[in-house]
């Protein structure tokens, strides 16, 4: 059962994957993007990983996607007014792409995977046995990526803010 | 647990590859980030199979950490998208290759 689930996941977040880099409005992409991050969410439930399917929903579909779309929406580039590359550029950036794939999976083929230390823990993905991993063993990496936080939204809204239009000095000279 | 691992391998690298693909043949600046999310996320869900196949908690919490960095990147990402914008009413990266003005 879990077997078919995964092929259709797969299949699911590959060709939603594949539409998300050739639609030509980028409403349809950022909404194909969702369909993948949701099959991937999926992927993480077959792989007993709930913490990390929940974690992924909650921050990729309601918080990244919500950010892109109102960014979207801000700008006005709800419409294709993308202007097209070349086809020799096309056709030399899908080359690349497919040359990358075709090397690692010939790697891969030739590498061979260490078998499993004793008998995997079954519920290792659940949020009881997370919380207790990430709160002993990686407190400090925690905090850090919380002062990371901090930096990124200090970033962002000194990014965002609009500049103060500078004054003239020979104003008030009447 | 009866999936074999190698077919997470292949999952990954091909979600992995079209996401490379977008970043070299698309010229809109947010579909470019949307891109580096497709890769983040192929590297995610290759992290959290060997993490659950080897019974290590150690790589869903790298995980974790992936998506908190993935999101700040978005954040200031999209906060220079927004700026660019502001100062050249387009998102086309051509028109920004020199960073100058």
């Amino acid at each position: 059962m879990s077997q078919y689930l995964f092929y259709f996941l797969a299949f699911v977040s590959i060709f939603s994957a594949l539409l998300v880099v050739t639609a030509k409005n980028p409403i349809h992409s950022v909404l194909f993007l969702i369909v993948t991050f949701f099959s991937i969410a999926g992927q993480y439930i077959i792989l007993n990983a709930q913490f990390l399917a929940i974690v992924h929903i909650i921050v990729y579909a309601g918080a990244i996607m919500v950010l892109f779309l109102f960014v979207l929406m801000l700008l006005n580039l709800n419409k294709e007014s993308e202007p097209v590359k070349n086809y020799l550029m096309k056709g030399i950036g899908v080359l690349a792409g497919c040359l990358l794939a075709l090397v690692m999976v010939a790697a891969l083929h030739k590498s061979t995977m260490s078998p499993a230390l004793g008998i995997p823990n079954e519920d290792i993905g659940l949020v009881a046995n997370l919380g207790k991993v990430l709160f002993k063993d990686y407190v400090v990496p925690f905090e850090v990526s919380s002062l990371l936080f901090l930096s990124a939204m200090i970033g962002a809204v000194m990014l965002g803010k609009r500049e103060p239009k500078v004054e003239p000095v020979n104003e008030n000279t009447n | 647990m009866k999936i074999p691992i190698e077919h997470y391998l292949l999952l990954s690298t091909v979600l992995f590859c079209i996401g490379v693909m977008g970043v070299l043949l698309r010229r809109n600046a947010i579909i470019l980030l949307m891109c580096v999310e497709i890769m983040l996320n192929s590297v995610n869900l290759l992290m959290a199979a060997f993490s659950t196949y080897h019974g290590d908690a150690a790589g869903q919490i790298f995980v974790f950490f992936i998506m908190v960095v993935a999101a700040a990147e978005v954040a200031v990402g999209l906060a220079l998208i927004v700026m660019i914008y502001r100062n050249f009413k387009t998102t086309d990266i051509n028109l920004f290759n020199k960073l100058k003005w």
